[in-house]
């Protein structure tokens, strides 16, 4: 089920430059656990999407199936939202962002729509750069069918519907796994730290290409127990975060100082900017070799590495790489499309 | 045995190693009848290999216009060592069999009751041509010449065809035309010219086109505005996409920018072909993807979802041979069951049953059109056959003025409006289809969340029975609704006259047509109807009250039309008797008139014993 909130808001309420006040962006009252992960990437998403004066219209929240993909339900009301079938979003979405590129693309998925069921489609959404922005909200288990390990489970974790066993196998890292196929953009984050999710998600969204943000995001009902690796206790104090991260809108650009020595900026597509300060000395952002060193050092040590791990801000989308009319493909209509008169009769005579 | 004197009426067969460049000579040959004016079918039977393995090019020549396959090979040229024993044992008695005598055939090969006509194929070729390579291709042609003279068809044609194959590369032409004169020499030098049945120029073609159903089915998708396709390699689609990516790129390029004005992705898979289908459709393109048997089990999960949550998806699936990989290189109709009901649940889709490239072309477009409409996935029914031969059929037209038909959409102008009562999933017009909305269209109004599971007439998630019930019984009412949006089947007399009729559709209307000519001359009344779509109308209903038995003519083995019609007309079944071909090869006239011939005559002999 899904509930409506009172649409009652106080004439002072703040609104956003293009209008828009922030219940605007928030969407039906979540049916998910007390204190699931998920429901504060919802929120961070609102957040996100306020700040970057997205006008919800603009946005597609597309996800597959789990408790984490029934999330886009419970953020932006006001988009339109799609709920696909399980580990296929990727396709879902590759289609809709070639029939309009002017839209931002917003997909959610769980670690067992990503790395089990949708591996396939995951991968070559990331081969394919598509524009769009993919959150796993990474919990180690089928939340949905009851706390099933998925392939994120980490070796030797316990759950709760393991009955007490570890997980024998090797987890997929999805991050790892993004570098390697040459992701534009990747990040991991934690559910509960705010502070870090709400600039990633941003300039996630503001990168042109695909951006892919790895969010643990504890199952309070099957994986919050001593012993499990993705339980609120056991990542905060695991956590490596890299750095700090700043989102930089356009508009602010000149009231920021840059501090050439600690920090490092990086120019989006859009001119927005992302500032990383108190930069690991042995990794470079923009250098992919040196985010996989610096991601195999921190597994070794027993760390869980967050942080925006690499971005290159000058690949090409997939609309480029097909090399697309500006105009979005579904705005053609007959007058653009129709091949001229005699054009079918000139075909014919070639079959003659 | 073959008739002795005959013009214009033969089957030739090409018998050829995979690989080995006969295609062009072939080509060339069918090509040579239907600028001779003569009614041409040429039927690749290929195997699934890409080098090395027989394969066969059969061609009908047909004054009487019959474009079906027909058993019984008259002249069988056999190139391939391979297959030369089965290949002599094919040719028909009292016909004749053309090979290469450069090697001495072995004495058992030898058949007294057909002609043997040996030309040292390769040893003119190797004293003709100096690199190896050449020296392989142009044996192709001049076995092309030897055939031109056995049946005494005009050479300045070839050449013509020649020229015109190698209008970029003139260089090319002359040793081209030598080789068509090596060969046709040594026929006219060696043997008596031309066989008793031959060529004779006629004009019999009309403004007709000899085109493929698959290049059809493509340029129908551009003419139609489809400006996404995404699909994965399968025989015998794949050349649906090839065409649509060759003539995308002719005919849907931006002049000044060179840009794209469609998307051509070459999916992971049948999954993610589909997908990108439902999200490009969705968000408001016409989308469309190409497939066959396999790629549609693959697509059934995502074609449930489109269903369901009323998504336009155009899917076109040239049948081969199953189950499973099963027959990959040959014709089938056998995936109308896992088409018409594809996916879990209550699901139904309407399929679209083109016989002839002409009208691939135009239900390609009706296809967009009807999916657009019925906001659902409609499938266009092609085959192997169909879709990889050339067929001799109407050119294609298209009128200028013609609208796609975007089906119930709102504008941001409609969203506006103050009285309007906008929900999804609404039917306000009485015909099932609601209304839907592309996103982005409205700052505030006309979002909704699109989700395979049950919800309200407005969108929103629900689990409550009565709801989901309402919701499904309204589809139902859409389906009602397609009955009278689906082409009308076509008939084949005026009024009904006899007790018994043929129903086919798709490739099998070639043979059945031929058949229906042998009855009449047999003064055997039969009526006959050809299906162009499903769900089936009145009409089709009628036709089958009105006889007391009906045979239902397919090329698959367990009867799935025939299935459909029983359980969806709620049919007596032993009112539908089957007529059935699935050896993988395009079903014959005279397989057709056989099968009812004997069905008859036995009934007959029943009917007597008991009255
Ligand atoms: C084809 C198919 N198989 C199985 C399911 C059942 N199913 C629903 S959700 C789910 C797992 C979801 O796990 P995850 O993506 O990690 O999401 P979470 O619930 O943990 O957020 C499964 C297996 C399904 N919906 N579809
Ligand atoms: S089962 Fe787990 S993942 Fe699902 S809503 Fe509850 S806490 Fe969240
Ligand atoms: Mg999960």
């Amino acid at each position: 089920m899904s509930y409506t909130k009172p649409s009652f808001s106080h004439p002072a309420l703040p609104r956003n430059k293009v209008g828009y006040l922030k219940r605007d962006y928030e969407g039906a009252i979540s049916t998910l656990c007390a204190g699931c992960g998920h429901d504060s990437i919802s929120a961070t998403i609102v957040q996100a999407c306020y700040e970057l004066n997205i006008e919800p219209h603009h946005l597609a929240k597309l996800s597959g199936i789990g408790c984490s993909s029934k999330t886009p339900t419970y953020f932006m009301s006001n988009s339109h939202g799609f709920n696909s079938v399980h580990g296929r979003m990727p396709s879902i979405a590759t289609g809709a962002n070639m029939a309009n590129k002017n839209l931002i693309y917003l997909g959610v998925s769980g670690d067992g729509d990503t790395a089990s069921i949708g591996m396939g489609q995951f991968v070559h959404v990331i081969r394919r750069n598509l524009n769009m922005t993919y959150i796993v909200m990474n919990n180690g288990c089928y939340g949905l069918t009851k706390g099933q390990d998925s392939a994120t489970a980490d070796f030797g974790s316990v759950s709760k519907s393991g009955g007490g066993e570890s997980t024998p196998f090797q987890a997929i890292d999805l991050v790892g796994m993004a570098m390697e196929l040459n992701a534009s953009f990747v990040a991991r984050s934690f559910s509960g730290d705010k502070t870090q999710l709400l600039p990633l998600l941003k300039a996630a969204m503001s990168h042109q290409g695909f951006a892919f943000i790895d969010v643990i995001s504890p199952c309070v009902t099957f994986n919050n127990n001593t012993g499990s690796t993705k339980a609120y206790d056991y990542v905060r104090d695991h956590i490596d975060v890299l750095g700090s991260l700043d989102f930089i809108p356009k508009e602010d650009e000149i009231k920021v100082d840059y501090d050439q020595g600690t920090e490092k900026v990086i120019t989006l597509f859009d001119d927005t900017k992302i500032s990383l300060s108190k930069l690991a000395q042995d990794w470079d952002p923009t250098d992919k070799y040196s985010a996989r060193d610096k991601l195999v050092q921190s597994k070794k040590d027993g760390h869980i590495l967050t942080g925006l791990l690499y971005i290159d801000p000058t690949s090409k989308d997939l609309h480029q790489i097909l090399n697309t009319v500006d105009t979005p493909l579904n705005q053609l209509q007959e007058t653009d499309l129709y091949p001229g008169d005699d054009v079918l009769e000139v075909i014919n005579q070639g079959f003659r | 045995m073959r008739d002795s004197d005959s013009v214009n009426d033969f089957v030739i067969r090409f018998a050829n190693v995979n690989g080995t460049g006969s295609a062009s000579a072939n080509g060339l040959f069918a090509k040579a009848i239907f600028r001779s004016g003569i009614p041409v079918s040429p039927k690749n039977i290929f195997p699934s290999n890409i080098q090395g393995l027989p394969t066969w090019y059969e061609v009908r020549v047909s004054e009487k216009g019959y474009l079906g396959r027909r058993d019984g090979i008259d002249l069988l040229v056999g190139v391939n060592p391979q297959s030369l024993k089965d290949d002599i044992k094919s040719v028909i008695s009292g016909g004749y069999f053309v090979y290469d005598s450069s090697k001495k055939l072995h004495d058992e090969f030898l058949r007294e009751d057909i002609h043997m006509l040996g030309i040292p194929m390769m040893r003119l070729s190797m004293d003709n041509y100096e690199v190896p390579r050449h020296q392989q291709l142009f044996k192709n042609i001049i076995y092309l010449g030897v055939v031109l003279a056995l049946l005494d068809i005009d050479v300045k044609i070839v050449q013509t065809l020649i020229e015109e194959q190698f209008a970029s590369k003139p260089k090319l032409v002359p040793p081209n035309f030598k080789a068509l004169d090596i060969g046709y020499q040594y026929a006219r030098d060696h043997f008596r010219c031309p066989l008793p049945f031959r060529v004779e120029k006629r004009d019999l073609i009309g403004d007709q086109i000899l085109i493929d159903g698959n290049t059809a089915t493509a340029l129908g998708a551009i003419y139609g505005g489809s400006t996404m396709m995404a699909w994965y390699p399968i025989t015998p689609s794949t050349s649906v996409a090839k065409a649509y990516e060759t003539y995308g790129k002719k005919l849907l390029v931006d002049q000044e920018t060179g840009k794209k004005k469609y998307a051509f992705i070459q999916a992971e898979d049948e999954l993610a072909a589909i997908g990108m289908v439902i999200g490009a459709s969705w968000n408001g393109v016409r989308a469309f993807t190409s497939t066959s048997g396999a790629g549609i089990s693959l697509m059934s999960e995502f074609i449930g979802l489109a269903y369901f949550a009323e998504i336009p998806v155009f899917l076109v699936n040239v049948q081969r041979g199953g189950p499973s990989t099963g027959m990959p290189t040959r014709t089938q109709q056998g995936d109308i069951m896992s088409s018409a009901y594809a996916s879990h649940g209550d699901t139904k889709h309407p399929l679209l049953l083109p016989s002839t490239p002409t009208e691939c072309f135009e239900m390609s477009a009706l296809g967009l059109d009807l999916a657009d409409r019925l906001q659902t996935p409609v499938f266009l029914m092609s085959d192997l056959d169909l879709g990889m031969n050339d067929h001799l059929t109407e050119p294609l037209k298209w009128d200028k003025n013609r609208k796609y038909d975007r089906g119930k959409v709102l504008t941001a102008a409609d969203l506006e409006k103050p009285d309007l009562d906008w929900g999804r999933y609404l039917d306000i017009d009485g015909d099932g289809i609601p209304y839907r909305t592309i996103p982005g269209t409205h700052p505030s109004k006309g979002g909704y969340f699109t989700r395979g599971t049950s919800r309200d007439e407005y969108a929103k998630y629900t689990e409550k029975g009565e709801v989901y019930q309402r919701n499904v019984d309204r589809l139902t009412v859409k389906w009602n609704t397609t009955k009278e949006l689906v082409p009308a089947p076509e008939y084949y007399q005026e009024e009904n006259r006899g007790s018994h009729g043929i129903i086919f559709y798709g490739t099998t209307s070639y043979a059945a047509i031929e058949a229906m000519d042998i009855f009449k001359e047999e003064e055997q009344i039969i009526d006959a109807m050809r299906l162009k779509a499903f769900p089936f109308g009145e009409e089709v209903l009628s036709f089958i009250r009105d006889h007391k038995e009906v045979f239902v003519i397919e090329q698959n083995k367990d009867g799935q039309m025939r299935s459909l019609l029983i359980n969806e007309l709620n049919i007596n079944p032993s009112k539908l008797i089957s007529v059935l071909n699935y050896n993988g090869y395009p079903i014959t006239s005279d397989h057709i008139v056989n099968e009812i011939g004997e069905y008859l005559s036995v009934n007959e002999l029943v009917n007597l014993h008991s009255s």
